[in-house]
């Protein structure tokens, strides 16, 4: 029977191969620089602390481009796409000539490569097509860029708590990076990884959803809450801050004895403290 | 008299009321996980499922791109074999066609196959303003109809009824509108089934005229598929004198070869089933065996409004296999009156404004009725991704609404933010104004967000008040 067969489409060109770290370092040392995202600028100050620990015990020192603001997902995501180009415009300014550039989010890496071409277009400006053309490629979370970039799973991290793990939905589906987070956290010495029942269902954040459709979100995240109350774990992690604000107020506001933390701050801890 | 869903509330408040039905939530949750493990069996056994999703969106998108030529073509096959075809714009001329059948055979009632599309543009509510019954011989759309009810499902429409109110229905409506039900009716689902069936075998045996929707039409040669799981398909089919199928445009498929990736992808996506019980398929008109006369209505409806459309046009790849439904967390706990249509859930919410444009409230709201997750887009086999036609919408509201006298609240937070977000100058300022909370929250109303949720406590510095300070040093935390 004679059926349409479609070749499947070639995986995304990344700027840095896996283990190309190395050829890079014998040309110069490798660029990297932080994104800490406008949520932790404003709200979560500690995990781009940590995502700069981290680094920096890995050998990778960071520069902190002070141009940068926000990477323009809650403007996009609510459907401004004009507003989002001034975000877009001092990403790119900020990040231009960067070998690579981390964020601790998902989310914002998502729509860094996901939605900045859109944006773009929308502006009409060719530049910026160009200059996102280059940025965006580079841009990886935080767990893609430990385990993808530098190649490595153990980070030398110490954390003695049980803790169970949300995947959240953009590194999950947009960004795919699988288990990678997983890997990361079972390196870790002390910590005992609990399975997250329903772990792939969303939280009910969703950006602005939080917000115009607060109801429904808040029916998602107490069912997020409950699954991870049911696993007996101290700690939540996740790669997102703005998830992790949602599920983690609801687990505060049920007095329920767990807390939230960020996978950055997770591997950033060691026997010395954070 | 059947309920309509002209007049329902913009989906926050219509969720609102959804998510307080303790029973709905119930239903919903059991019978969207029951779904979604069938599902997730049945294509896991198709190592090739992912080439299976990119063939079918292909024979969709070839077929989009020739829509005009597929359709002539369609015509040509279907009057070759005997059909009567007509073409509607809208809602009024389909319903008008069908209505102008009925009265030239003198016909007081039609039997029904389950259709979506005549769902769409209200044909039972057309058909009784001219005094024609029009019997739902699917068993869950006899339930909705029994029940003066609204569909909140594409597959299965009585989602959100459990067994003792589908009992309660049988038992009091069953009379009124034919056999009644049997006496000591019991809610087993066989029993309920079998009452069913009794009831509608003297409309099936009696109805001179019958109207159906299609899954897909083969240009080729002018035959219509129906994909069905009762039988109650067959039965209209071949019983009445007449038949008359509303199918979309975009239904259209050029060659009976292209249909074999579309039917593999159905049934797993939709039932969770390997195949489905029934597939019908009739090219027009056979002499001496079934309806002699045939007429098929090519529905438009705002579909050419979404063809044009080139990022939301791949919502018209859409087989309504309603996978989407099941898998989507929003739909789980609101159930489908929320979204105010007969295409509930993931597909309606772009489907909706896509077929009818913006301004309307209500429809306004759909695009915005999602968490972005992307569980729809993983789910659809057809690949169509639900995500990115969300985002797209919601520009497009936005920019409807950028020549409003009095802007939105939330469109000021946004022009504000883009302008804090213009120059980290200005975010730095921003900061120090509102202390250190991100513009944008603050202003949608934090009563929102703490009504439930408790806020983290607010850090004393910003990173980049931190960096700049301490200079990336880590010997003193932000």
């Amino acid at each position: 029977m004679h059926t349409v067969m479609i070749r499947r489409p070639p995986p995304p060109r990344t700027a840095i191969r896996p283990g190309a770290v190395a050829r890079v370092g014998r040309m110069r040392p490798m660029r990297v620089a932080l994104m800490v995202t406008c949520v932790n600028d404003a709200m979560f100050p500690g995990t781009g602390a940590a995502v700069v620990r981290l680094l920096r015990r890995l050998g990778v020192e960071v520069d902190f481009p002070e141009a940068q603001t926000c990477c323009g997902q809650p403007m996009v995501n609510t459907g401004y796409l004009d507003e989002a180009v001034p975000a877009v415009r001092s990403f790119v300014d900020a990040f231009a000539g960067y070998d690579a550039v981390v964020t601790p989010s998902g989310s914002c890496a998502g729509s860094v490569r996901h939605q900045h071409g859109l944006v773009a277009r929308r502006s009409g400006d060719r530049a910026l097509e160009r200059a996102v053309g280059e940025t965006s490629p580079r841009t990886y979370e935080l767990s893609e860029f430990l385990v993808d970039v530098l190649g490595v799973t153990d980070v030398g991290a110490y954390f003695p708590h049980t803790v169970t793990y949300h995947p959240t939905c953009h590194s999950l589906r947009m960004l795919r990076v699988g288990d990678r987070p997983r890997r990361l956290l079972e390196a870790v010495r002390g910590l005992r990884l609990v399975d997250l029942p329903h772990a792939e269902e969303c939280c009910g954040f969703g950006g602005t959803f939080a917000m115009k459709n607060a109801e429904t979100s808040v029916a998602m995240g107490s069912d997020k809450a409950r699954h991870v109350r049911g696993t007996g774990a101290e700690v939540l992690v996740a790669g997102d801050n703005s998830c992790l604000m949602h599920v983690g107020g609801l687990l505060s506001r049920g007095r329920s004895g767990v807390r939230v933390m960020h996978l950055a701050e997770v591997l950033a801890s060691t026997e010395e403290g954070r | 008299m059947s309920a309509t869903f002209v007049g329902m509330p913009p989906f926050p408040e219509a969720a609102r009321g959804a998510l307080a039905d303790t029973q709905l939530r119930h239903n919903l949750a059991h019978a969207t996980a029951t779904i979604r493990e069938k599902r997730a069996r049945v294509v896991a056994e198709v190592d090739e499922w992912e080439e299976l999703r990119l063939a079918g969106a292909a024979v969709k998108d070839r077929v989009l791109r020739d829509l005009d030529e597929q359709l002539v073509r369609l015509e040509e096959s279907l009057v070759a074999r005997g059909a009567t075809v007509h073409w509607a714009r809208d809602a009024a001329e389909a319903n008008r066609v069908v209505v102008d059948v009925a009265r030239r055979h003198g016909v007081d009632e039609v039997v029904k196959v389950k259709s979506m599309v005549t769902q769409e543009i209200g044909l039972n509510d057309a058909l009784a303003a001219e005094g024609i019954a029009a019997w739902e011989t699917d068993l869950a759309e006899l339930i909705v109809q029994l029940g003066e009810d609204l569909p909140s499902h594409i597959l299965v429409p009585a989602i959100h009824r459990n067994r003792a109110e589908i009992r309660e229905i049988f038992r009091r409506r069953m009379g009124q509108v034919g056999r009644p039900a049997p006496d000591g009716l019991t809610d087993d689902p066989a029993v309920l089934a079998a009452a069913a069936r009794q009831h509608l075998r003297e409309k099936f045996l009696r109805a001179r005229m019958a109207v159906s929707g299609a899954n897909f039409a083969v240009a080729d040669t002018g035959t219509l598929v129906v994909v069905e799981s009762e039988g109650n398909g067959r039965m209209c089919l071949t019983l009445p004198e007449v038949l008359v199928s509303v199918v979309g445009i975009e239904k259209v498929v050029p060659t009976w070869a292209e249909l074999d990736p579309l039917l593999r992808l159905l049934p797993r996506s939709s039932t969770g089933e390997r195949m489905n019980p029934y597939t019908s398929t009739w090219s027009g008109v056979t002499p001496g065996d079934g309806p002699q006369e045939v007429h098929v209505v090519l529905l438009d409806n705002g579909r050419t409004r979404a063809l044009a459309d080139d990022i939301g046009r791949q919502a018209l790849r859409c087989i309504r296999c309603s996978a989407c439904l099941n898998v989507c967390p929003v739909y789980e706990r609101v159930g489908g009156h929320a979204y105010g249509s007969v295409y509930p859930g993931p597909i309606g919410a772009i489907l909706n404004p896509l077929l009818k444009g913006t301004g309307d409230p209500q429809t306004d709201s759909l695009p915005y009725a999602s968490s972005l997750c992307g569980a729809c887009f993983e789910a659809c086999p057809v690949r169509i991704d639900i995500p990115e036609v969300l985002v797209h919408l919601r520009s497009k509201v936005v920019d409807a609404h950028r020549h409003d006298r009095v802007p939105k609240p939330e469109a000021v937070a946004m022009r504000s933010a883009a302008w804090a977000f213009g120059r980290q100058r200005r975010l730095r300022l921003a900061e120090r104004f509102t202390g250190l909370g991100v513009g944008i929250g603050r202003r949608i109303g934090v009563a929102r967000w703490t009504s439930a949720r408790d806020l983290p406590v607010a850090p004393r510095e910003s990173f980049r008040a931190w960096w700049r300070r301490t200079d990336g040093r880590l010997d003193e935390a932000p």
